[in-house]
C-alpha cells in the first residue's frame, strides 16, 4: 500500500470499521450504505481527497451476494494517491444515499447508475434516465438482462422473422 | 412520332411526362446528410474528388431536411436517435427516398443489443439497402444508381396490382 493512504485507511478503519482490499496497489475500502456520505465528506475535508474522478457500479450477480457494488473512485491531486470506496448492496431496487452534496460531479454519474443498474440514489436532485430512451425498460448493464436484441436471420427463420419484424409505414 | 415526322428535324423530341420528371429527379438528387458512424467517411469519400458522385448530379449534401429529397442512413441508429430519424424524415417535401448504408442501418449489423435500432426500416420505409461494413464509396454509389432504376420506373397513375 501507498505510504500515504496507510494512516487515511487506518483512519477510516477507527471511525467506520469497514474492511479493504488491496490488488495491484489499489485499495478497495469496503462501507455500508448509511455510511457513505459521511465517509466522503470526511474524505474530502480532511483528507484532501478533492475530485471524484469516477463513480460506478459493478453486477455480481450470480455469484455473490450482495449483488452490487457501487463503487467511488477519490483522488487527491495535492498527495497524488487514489482511493476507492465500495458500498454492496442488494435487492432489486437497491438504495443508497446520494453524493451530490459532497461532490455536484455525482450528479449525472448517479443518474447513470440510476439508469444502467436501476440503483436508487436517495435524495438525488433529478433522478431520470440519462442514456436510455425515457420509455425504456430494464437496467442493460445488470447480469439477468438479455443479451441479444434480435434474434439472427438465416435462411431457414428468415421468413419467420421478417413477418415479425415492425416495418414503418410511409 | 407522329408529329416529329410532320415536322421534320426542328429539335423536337416527343417523350412522356413520367420519363421526362423521373430524368429530372434522378440527376438532381439532394441527399440529407445524415452521417452517424464510420459509414460517414465512406459517404464522405464518395463526395469527394476520387470517387465523385456529383458525375451523378448529387453534388450537393444538404444540411436541411427541408431542401432534400434523399436520406442516406449512413451508421447505426440509436433508440433514442430513432425518433429523431423520423422527424427528419417527416421534414422532408415529397417525393423522397431512403438509402439505409452499411450492415448497421440495414439489419443492425454487429449491434444486436438493448442500445441499437435492428433497421432504420423500422422507423422510415426504405428504398435501397447498401450491404458492407462500411460499404465502399463504390458500393454507395451504386447503391444510387439502383434507386436511380427504381425512380425511373415509377408511375404517375398507381397500379392496378398495386
Amino acid at each position: 500500500m501507498e505510504a500515504k493512504l496507510e494512516p487515511i485507511v487506518k483512519t477510516l478503519q477507527a471511525k467506520f470499521g469497514g474492511s479493504f482490499e488491496e490488488f495491484r496497489g489499489e485499495v478497495h475500502y469496503f462501507i455500508q450504505p448509511a455510511q457513505i456520505v459521511e465517509a466522503l465528506t470526511l474524505l474530502r475535508d480532511q483528507h484532501q481527497f478533492e475530485l471524484l474522478s469516477a463513480q460506478t457500479a459493478v453486477d455480481y450477480w450470480p455469484q455473490t451476494s450482495p449483488r452490487f457494488h457501487v463503487i467511488y473512485q477519490l483522488s487527491s491531486l495535492a498527495q497524488n494517491i487514489t482511493l476507492q470506496l465500495r458500498v454492496p448492496v442488494n435487492g432489486d431496487s437497491p438504495t443508497v444515499p446520494t453524493a451530490t452534496g459532497v461532490f455536484d460531479s455525482a450528479n449525472w454519474r448517479e443518474r447513470e447508475l440510476l439508469d444502467m443498474f436501476g440503483i436508487q440514489f436517495e435524495g438525488h436532485p433529478d433522478p431520470r434516465r440519462i442514456l436510455m430512451p425515457e420509455d425504456s425498460d430494464g437496467h442493460p448493464l445488470r447480469k439477468d438482462y438479455p443479451l441479444g436484441y434480435e434474434e439472427p436471420q438465416f435462411t431457414f427463420n428468415f421468413e419467420d422473422i421478417d413477418l415479425r419484424k415492425p416495418y414503418a409505414k410511409e | 412520332m407522329g408529329v416529329e415526322q410532320k415536322l421534320g428535324n426542328m429539335g423536337v423530341v416527343t417523350t412522356t411526362l413520367e420519363s421526362v420528371v423521373n430524368w429530372g429527379r434522378t440527376n438532381a438528387m439532394w441527399p440529407m446528410l445524415f452521417g452517424l458512424a464510420c459509414c460517414a467517411i465512406e459517404m464522405m469519400s464518395a463526395q469527394s474528388s476520387s470517387y465523385d458522385m456529383s458525375r451523378f448530379g448529387m453534388e450537393l449534401m444538404r444540411a436541411s431536411p427541408r431542401q432534400s429529397d434523399l436520406m442516406i442512413v449512413a451508421g447505426r441508429v440509436s433508440r433514442k436517435m430513432a425518433p429523431v430519424l423520423r422527424r427528419l424524415y417527416d421534414q422532408m417535401p415529397e417525393p423522397k427516398w431512403v438509402i439505409a448504408m452499411g450492415d448497421c442501418a440495414s439489419c443492425g449489423g454487429v449491434f444486436n443489443n438493448y442500445a441499437i435500432l435492428q433497421g432504420v426500416d423500422e422507423v422510415v420505409p426504405v428504398d435501397v439497402y447498401v450491404a458492407g461494413c462500411p460499404p465502399r464509396p463504390e458500393a454507395l454509389i451504386h447503391g444510387v444508381m439502383t434507386l436511380y432504376e427504381k425512380v425511373k420506373a415509377d408511375k404517375f397513375v398507381p397500379t392496378q396490382d398495386k
